[in-house]
């Protein structure tokens, strides 16, 4: 058979239709899609695809049983390494790991690992069946983990699988942090986070929502009663403002309230869920990182008629996955480039009616290495708006870091940690995720909470 | 879930309620605030707490019926449960040795500046209190202010009991009379608070005021809950909820808290009667 150069494409809502709803865009591959798919794959000996992977899972054994129809076989191949594969499949940034990698992608599109991934956890989940993770016997330690998101949820797993006993601390009502409150349903379906999550409580992980460390305990407390280590993963939850004048106007909301009220709260039901939000007519989302398309994708399917990225830099210099940006344009987001908010003004209620703008160009190269955007002077004009979303980034939130005594901190705020094992300058104390790097993938996250439950094992074992 | 363990009907819309929760009970401090979710479509709303008991493991909030959540926690008895319970939340009251200091509670408000008063009384403050309502039904906790205060002021906007007019009116004259007054605290709707930092600006007398705002997760995630102090962008949730009531912007306050007026009508419509019309 001679070889596709092109991926096997995904099915996916039509634009016109699903701008009105917020079920998945991508529907997934059919059992013949995914098979054909994995045809594609050339099983090379070097199978480079595997250095792309934060958490290492061997992608050349789980396709090559997929390939024999093993679906069971190739499902655990994945879960070896891989605690989340449902999510991961979804979320990942394959195209900046392991597809990037594929010996494929050197003349043609590369194999679609991450579509593979999703179409093998789904049929996992469908079945209803608990995987086939193993367990090393108990070793009579104690872990607390502090956070329910990607990193806390994989050390968590793994560090259950190793035979520890885990509590997981989370601060919300439901477990799954970002994945839960950050990322909309229409990307990442909440069920699915949900059934994920339960895989890992059925190692015997124990998760205690509404649990604020910082105030309800603390990590000393913790290590005082009976855990014999810690791990923080508490990610990037402080929401960053622009320090501009009218920021608190009304309709002017940070990413993280615009996507929590509908993606937690479910605002986008109300009112039979009881969280309100308001979208008007015209939407401006600043900034154009993931979270940004988020927000602007998710403005119009709560109704509003236009729906703009603003941002101050050019499309090249935009952060979000290429995917992201993809199914905004195609979904009708307008994009404002070289331009950002300099002032919000409001009506006499004080309710945002519009921002006056300023036009940027491109200069030097900057410290990230993108070109620096500098104001052009004299150029600023009016953008009458409804609603604005600011999603410019998030920082870490200082709850735990105030009441951790001796935590050492990194000039951003963020904890310093060890990259290797997330060990800090605390004792038995681990760190990973957002927490640690600042805002930046789920996947990455996962990698470091991996790393991170490795060290625990060994320094429990050690102790 | 989090079992309601007593119920009391202070007025027909002021409503007392105490909750089984241990580890937030074991913590909580006097100036914090817990928040509650109904159920699985409910709203994460804030609750000052009025009081909490370490031994019972249980914390009391008091609450006014003023919307569609309000009212359905208000309809709970006791024995019923809560979906959550998260707390504590935000800065404790700074409690010291001041001296002279002056509590005022206005309405419901009365109900968080008594775990306030009892603490800056049990740290040896002379405790001058004043408490307030619109009429003498909705006048709450004045035998347990009493207990915990040097001396305690009444007064109802309608006359029917104490001083007629408002607790300002009290203040104004207690600043007078006494002086030398170290701190002022004052509770309650805003536009109360707001008379309270007026009428001790020109006295000098530093005066904290508990905001109250919007909250979704009030662990400082959001940035619903902004308010500006002193031309600086705050969030309540966790720099707060008490701040300087001199150097608050009371117009974005007041604007802030109104912001889902028009979605409250819609909630409350939708589910009139009890017959929920949007399933």
């Amino acid at each position: 058979m001679p070889l596709n150069p092109k991926k096997t494409p995904m099915p996916s809502q039509d634009p016109k239709e699903r701008i009105h709803n917020f079920n998945e865009v991508a529907r997934g591959y059919t059992r013949e899609m995914a098979l054909a798919e994995a045809e594609r794959c050339l099983q090379c000996k070097k199978s480079p695809c595997r250095q792309g992977c934060p958490v290492e899972v061997d992608i050349p054994a789980f396709i090559a049983r997929l390939k024999e129809q093993d679906f069971d076989g190739a499902i655990n191949k994945i879960k070896e390494k891989n605690n989340l594969p449902a999510i991961c499949g979804r979320v990942c940034p394959q195209e900046s790991q392991c597809e990037k990698y594929c010996t494929l992608a050197k003349k043609h599109e590369p194999v679609g690992i991450g579509r593979l991934e999703r179409y093998l956890a789904d049929y996992q989940l469908a079945k209803g069946e608990p995987s086939g993770m193993e367990k090393a016997p108990a070793s009579g330690f104690k872990v607390a983990v502090i956070g329910s998101g990607p990193a806390g949820l994989t050390a968590a797993a793994d560090l259950a699988r190793m035979g520890h006993q885990v509590t997981v601390l989370e601060a919300l009502h439901v477990p799954g942090g970002v994945l839960m409150y950050g990322i909309p349903e229409f990307r990442l379906p909440k069920k699915i986070v949900q059934q994920e999550i339960d895989t890992i409580r059925r190692l015997g992980v124990e998760i205690r929502t509404n649990a604020v460390v910082g105030k309800l305990t603390t990590v000393d407390e913790l290590l005082e009663n009976g855990y014999d280590a810690v791990f923080i993963g508490t990610g990037a939850g402080l929401p960053h403002f622009m320090g501009i004048p009218g920021e608190n106007l009304l309709g002017v909301y940070s990413a993280n309230e615009f996507l929590t009220r509908t993606n937690l709260m479910k605002a986008y039901l109300f009112p039979r869920y009881a969280t309100p939000i308001k979208v008007g007519r015209r939407v401006a989302v600043i900034g154009a990182g993931n979270v940004a398309m988020d927000a602007a994708r998710t403005a119009l399917r709560l109704g509003a008629e236009e729906s703009y990225i603003v941002y101050r830099r050019s499309a090249a210099e935009m952060p979000a996955r290429k995917e992201e940006i993809e199914h905004a344009e195609e979904e009708g987001v307008q994009f404002h480039l070289l331009t950002s908010p300099v002032k919000f003004y409001g009506d006499d209620r004080g309710v945002v009616t519009g921002m006056t703008c300023q036009r940027f160009e491109l200069g030097e190269p900057d410290a990230s290495g993108r070109r620096r955007p500098v104001p052009i002077p004299g150029s600023e004009y009016e953008m009458p708006i409804d609603t604005v979303v600011i999603a410019i980034g998030q920082g870490p939130n200082p709850l735990v870091l105030q009441t951790t005594p001796g935590l050492e901190l990194t000039r951003k705020g963020t904890i310093a940690a060890d990259e290797a094992t997330g060990a800090t300058s605390r004792k038995g104390v681990f760190a990973g995720g957002d927490i640690v790097t600042g805002a930046a993938t789920v996947i990455l996250a996962m990698g470091a909470g991996k790393a991170a439950a490795r060290a625990i094992d060994k320094y429990l074992r050690e102790k | 879930m989090y079992r309601i363990v007593k119920k009391e009907v202070m007025s027909p819309v002021i409503k007392l309620m105490e909750v089984e929760a241990p580890a937030v009970a074991a913590k909580a401090r006097a100036g914090q605030f817990i928040i509650l979710r109904l159920d699985e479509e409910g709203e994460r709303i804030p609750l000052t707490i009025a009081d909490f008991n370490r031994s019972r493991g249980t914390i009391t909030t008091i609450f006014q019926e003023v919307g569609y959540t309000t009212q359905r926690l208000g309809a709970l008895e006791a024995g019923d449960g809560l979906a959550d319970f998260v707390g504590p939340l935000g800065q404790p009251s700074e409690i010291e040795n001041y001296g002279r200091v002056i509590c005022v509670g206005g309405g419901v408000g009365v109900a968080p500046v008594y775990p306030i008063a009892r603490a800056l009384k049990e740290a040896g403050n002379e405790v001058i209190s004043i408490i307030g309502a619109r009429t003498k039904e909705l006048l709450i906790w004045e035998d347990k202010m009493r207990a915990v205060s040097d001396e305690l002021l009444v007064a109802t906007d309608d006359g029917s009991y104490g001083h007629h007019g408002f607790v300002t009116d009290l203040l104004k004259q207690v600043l007078e009379e006494k002086g030398n007054v170290a701190r002022v605290w004052g509770i309650g709707p805003v536009v109360m608070m707001r008379a309270v930092a007026e009428t001790t600006r020109p006295f000098g007398v530093p005066t904290i005021v508990s905001m109250n705002p919007i909250m979704v997760d009030g662990t400082g995630m959001c940035g619903a809950c902004r308010v500006s102090v002193g031309g600086e962008t705050k969030f309540a949730c966790v720099d707060g909820p008490e701040f300087d009531g001199h150097q608050v912007d009371w117009q974005l306050a007041l604007r802030r808290m109104n912001m889902y007026k028009d979605e409250e009508q819609r909630i409350l419509a939708a589910h009139e009667g009890g017959d929920c019309k949007c399933h």
